[in-house]
């Protein structure tokens, strides 16, 4: 590891944007919490020392704290992004976290972007509408290599939201499926189990809710934990949209 | 008092979990699953490496059947295992995979032709064959003679859970968020529900349910530092060993992985070292080959894990401010393939330690894993003792992996069970015997119990911190009951985590909110966490001797001879301070394989008196048998076909016809 030379600590000043639905006397209020920085901390570390030292009813969710699952996402200096594996030391002292926007509020930066993601799912079937069922004791279907590797490329979306709170649509239409949906719906495309076609996937999409609510502001690209090609899907998409419209 | 319906209530939206209410709904059962998270938020979606099953189909895995990986599971297991269940599982891993293929899991595939592979620390050509081309491939993993792990790149738990999860709503079936079961609910030795706690508002609220599943995941969290999400807390296994009726079984068998990096405890996946990296000391030495000159790198975890710490313990680790540790070098596997074949883990070192592994070492050290022990069940699924609550996945010994379970195992664990078991739970609901005929009466008395704990924490009057006692916990059983155990520290463990529980009957919360409120929510965990930290370190307290990950420095040898059985704790009463412990024997006389040489460090176990005469009979009953037809001499050996749900049973097909 490397040796830098250990500079002076710093004190973090942490604004969290608070505010408990659950409670009708609750206001959305901003809070600040001062702590002193360490090496190797992360938002995760910092967050978990605060809800231990000052404020026991402080609500956020982490689940496999390795930026993995999805679970922190959260507004960091008004950026989108996962908590989990943001070192305070990339953020300047002064550091403002508010949840996500566009989802349900559970409490403080906590949001229940589950339901969400559940809606979505719903709407546009997002899984594997097998053309046949599978024989499980014969020799699985053949796929080349490369294309394999292009679906698990896409399948690496962890549902976290940072695109949807990055949306300008999503801000303005309820309905729209955003970049976590599109995107899914570009990956079960590339599937050869699935069994829609283009113009099945016109029907649920081939519309402002869908592919054509998009404003390409790519904000949903820019802010993705994952680095996902979103827009270039969102694109191809688009244009596969107009070919059977 | 909010009662809900259902016929089969499943706790635990994991791999296990979700795969279970599928298999119940597409029998015509209703199901809803509870989870503290968002169902893909589990702590599946971290598994990295793989998922073992026996395909055979790339060059390193050919001649692999449900044969080896038996051999491997059982041997990986220190014989712990159920051997009957190891067979079942082995047998349904290949179907399972084939599944996950049909639902979208993108498995990566053989491509025909020459491809270079880093194997003992040398560059390798493996030749594929063109018959397998597009077929799935596997990777290497420790304790395995076959490369048998299939993988998506290195984020196989994630994938999987994914389809899973898409398969859970494409079957429409509910799954309730941040919904937590906090008490099961049950009368005469048969369970009906769950009292569950809303997380969100705290309301309570009772499932009744003809079945009740447990797949709650594992406990890594009783220690300090845990690969595991922080949601694996073990509260799924606690509330079953509350009941005082429920067994768990083997709860000291706790694995250690060998490579989780430091501080931060996050894994990067076994799949480093089966893709060929190597382990290195502060001399850069790479040190394994001088323990375990055959497997290596690649001997089973608790062995590599136990080497890493006597090592370290030689003075040969890297000092930290955290403590010393050991470095893991996969740059020796070349840019291309650390960037796009381990990921996550290049990811990981980039986010938490400001590194690029494909150039630099990475700080590592064992850390708590995987919790082999849990509710016990028989070869259905079901509790021993108490009728309609089924367990499976992490949550459950069922028992195929004994001492200690194999990389790759246990993601195949879940949904093999979740296939099997779901299968089982439907038999029993559809009979009539499953009908639920529970009074309001009861249901009330256990809402209201619960009701009552919160409320008395709530009202604070305690003086003890919950923080201060579940520290102490984590620490205790990392210092004690870890790595390395001796009786010694043992005994002071014990007392000491029973004076903590006592302790833990008195918190203090500050915030007074009976809804959305973390800190009451670690306080009534904590005594569940402590009551399972008290099975483990008492069950490892009275095992004088060394299986699997459960090692004594003071008994250091395997004793089948005394100590070939599984160790079952019940907690005999609410206001108890230790839970009882008895052990259930694992016959020699039925063995398919009978205890032997585990084949590392040096032979040196105390044999079973009736291993010579099982042996014996073995070599008689083969001579009988045609040698060329395997599924005969098996079925000689130890039939298990009838255990299995019919649709499970026919064989395998494979690329090699011989296999
Ligand atoms: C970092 C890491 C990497 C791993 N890699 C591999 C690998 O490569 N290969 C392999 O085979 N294994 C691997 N494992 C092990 C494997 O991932 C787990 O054993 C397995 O995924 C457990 O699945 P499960 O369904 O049993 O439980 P989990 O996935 O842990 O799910 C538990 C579920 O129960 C819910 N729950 C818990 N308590 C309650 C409660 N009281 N009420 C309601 N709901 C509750 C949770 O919300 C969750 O939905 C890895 C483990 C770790 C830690």
């Amino acid at each position: 590891m490397s040796n830098e030379t250990a500079s002076a600590a710093r004190t973090l000043t942490l604004r969290i944007l608070r505010h408990n639905p659950q409670d009708p006397a609750s206001e959305p209020r901003w809070a600040r919490y001062e702590l002193e920085e360490y090496e190797g901390m992360t938002l995760f570390i910092a967050l978990n020392e605060i809800r231990e030292r000052f404020e026991p009813s402080l609500q956020f969710d982490f689940v496999c704290r390795a930026g993995i699952c999805g679970s922190c996402g959260m507004v960091v200096n008004g950026r989108p992004g996962l908590a989990c594996r943001t070192l305070t030391s990339t953020l300047p002292s002064e550091i403002t976290l508010a949840p996500l926007p566009a989802f349900k509020l559970i409490g403080d930066l906590s949001v229940d972007t589950g339901q969400w993601m559940r809606g979505m799912s719903e709407r546009l079937e997002t899984w594997i509408h097998e053309q046949a069922e599978t024989d499980l004791h014969a020799l699985e279907e053949r796929m080349e290599p490369e294309l394999a590797e292009q679906i698990y490329e896409l399948d690496r979306c962890i549902e976290c939201g940072c695109c949807i709170a990055a949306c300008g649509t999503a801000r303005m239409r309820e309905d729209f499926v955003g970049a976590v949906g599109l995107n899914k719906l570009a990956r079960f495309r590339l599937d050869p189990h699935n069994a829609r076609t283009d113009a099945d996937l016109y029907e649920l999409i081939g519309d402002d809710d869908g592919v054509f609510g998009c404003m390409t502001l790519l904000g949903c690209h820019d802010v993705c934990p994952k680095e996902l090609p979103l827009q270039t899907q969102i694109a191809f998409l688009r244009r596969k949209m107009v070919t059977v419209s | 008092m909010k009662i809900v319906y259902t016929d089969v209530l499943v706790i635990g939206g994991g791999l296990a979990g979700l795969r279970t209410a599928v298999g119940v709904k597409q029998r015509g059962f209703d199901t809803i699953v509870l989870s503290l998270v968002p169902a893909k938020r589990s702590h599946s979606a971290a598994a990295q490496g793989g998922m073992q099953a026996s395909l055979g189909n790339s060059a390193m895995g050919s001649g692999d059947n449900e044969d080896v990986h038996f051999e491997d599971t059982v041997k990986g297991s220190d014989w712990g295992a159920d051997q009957r269940v190891a067979r079942m599982f082995t047998h349904v891993a290949p179907k399972a995979i084939r599944e996950l293929a049909g639902w979208g899991v993108p498995w990566n595939r053989v491509k025909q032709g020459e491809r270079e592979a880093v194997i003992n620390a040398e560059r390798v050509v493996i030749t594929e064959s063109a018959a397998a081309h597009g077929l799935i491939t596997a990777r290497d993993f420790g304790g395995t003679k076959k490369w048998r792990t299939c993988y998506t790149s290195d984020g196989t738990g994630h994938a999987m859970l994914f389809a899973l999860g898409d398969q859970t709503v494409a079957n429409a079936i509910p799954v309730m968020e941040r919904m937590e079961a906090v008490a099961l609910i049950h009368e005469g030795g048969r369970c009906y529900g769950a009292v569950v706690r809303s997380l969100v508002s705290g309301e309570l609220t009772a499932f009744l349910a003809r079945a009740t599943t447990v797949a709650t995941g594992g406990y890594g969290r009783i220690y300090r530092v845990s690969t595991n999400a922080v949601i694996c807390e073990g509260t799924g296994t606690a509330i079953a060993l509350e009941t005082g009726v429920a067994e768990l079984g083997n709860m000291e068998a706790v694995q250690f992985h060998p490579t989780a990096i430091v501080p931060a405890g996050i894994l990067t996946t076994e799949g480093c070292r089966g893709d060929g990296g190597i382990l290195r000391d502060v001399d850069g030495h790479r040190f394994m080959p001088d323990y375990e000159p055959e497997k290596r790198e690649l001997a089973s975890r608790d062995v590599v894990s136990r080497r890493m710490t006597e090592h370290m313990r030689k003075g040969r680790g890297v000092k930290s401010p955290y403590g010393d540790h050991l470095w893991l070098d996969i740059s020796v596997l070349g840019k291309e393939h650390v960037h796009k074949n381990l990921r996550e883990v290049t990811d990981i070192c980039r986010y938490f330690l400001g590194i690029d592994p494909a150039n630099d070492w990475i700080p590592v050290r064992p850390t708590q894993h995987y919790s082999m022990g849990g509710i016990r069940t028989d070869h259905r699924g079901e509790s021993t003792t108490l009728k309609g609550l089924f367990a499976c996945g992490e949550a459950a010994c069922w028992d195929m992996h004994g001492f200690n379970r194999l990389g790759g195992n246990s993601v195949a664990e879940t949904v093999v069970a979740g296939m099997i078991v779901s299968e089982f739970i439907a038999d029993y609901c559809a009979d009539s015997a499953s009908d639920i005929n529970v009074s309001t009466g009861l249901v009330r008395e256990f809402v209201e119990r619960e009701r009552a704990q919160l409320d008395a924490l709530v009202a604070g009057r305690g003086s003890e911190s919950a923080t201060a006692i579940r520290q102490r916990m984590e620490e205790i059983m990392i210092d004690q009951v870890g790595i390395f155990r001796t009786g010694n520290e043992l005994d002071r463990a014990v007392t000491e985590l029973e004076d903590l529980l006592r302790r833990s009957r008195n918190l203090a919360v500050r915030y007074p909110n009976p809804g959305a409120n973390p800190e009451l929510v670690a306080a009534y965990r904590l005594p569940k966490m402590l009551k399972l930290a008290l099975c483990a370190a008492l069950g490892a307290r009275q095992r004088t001797e060394s299986r699997g990950a459960h090692f004594r420095e003071d008994f250091p040898q395997r004793n089948d001879r005394d100590w070939l059985n599984r160790s079952i704790t019940t907690w005999p009463a609410p206001e108890a301070s230790l839970p009882k412990l008895d052990y259930e024997a694992i016959a020699v006389t039925d063995m398919e394989l009978p205890p032997g040489f585990r084949g590392y460090g040096t032979r040196n176990h105390i044999d079973h008196p009736d291993s010579p005469a099982r042996h014996a009979e073995i070599e008689k009953i083969l001579q009988a048998v045609d040698a060329d037809d395997r599924h005969a001499r098996q079925r000689a050996l130890m039939p298990f076909d009838h255990l299995l749900p019919e649709k499970y049973r026919p064989r395998n097909q494979r690329l090699e016809t011989s296999a």
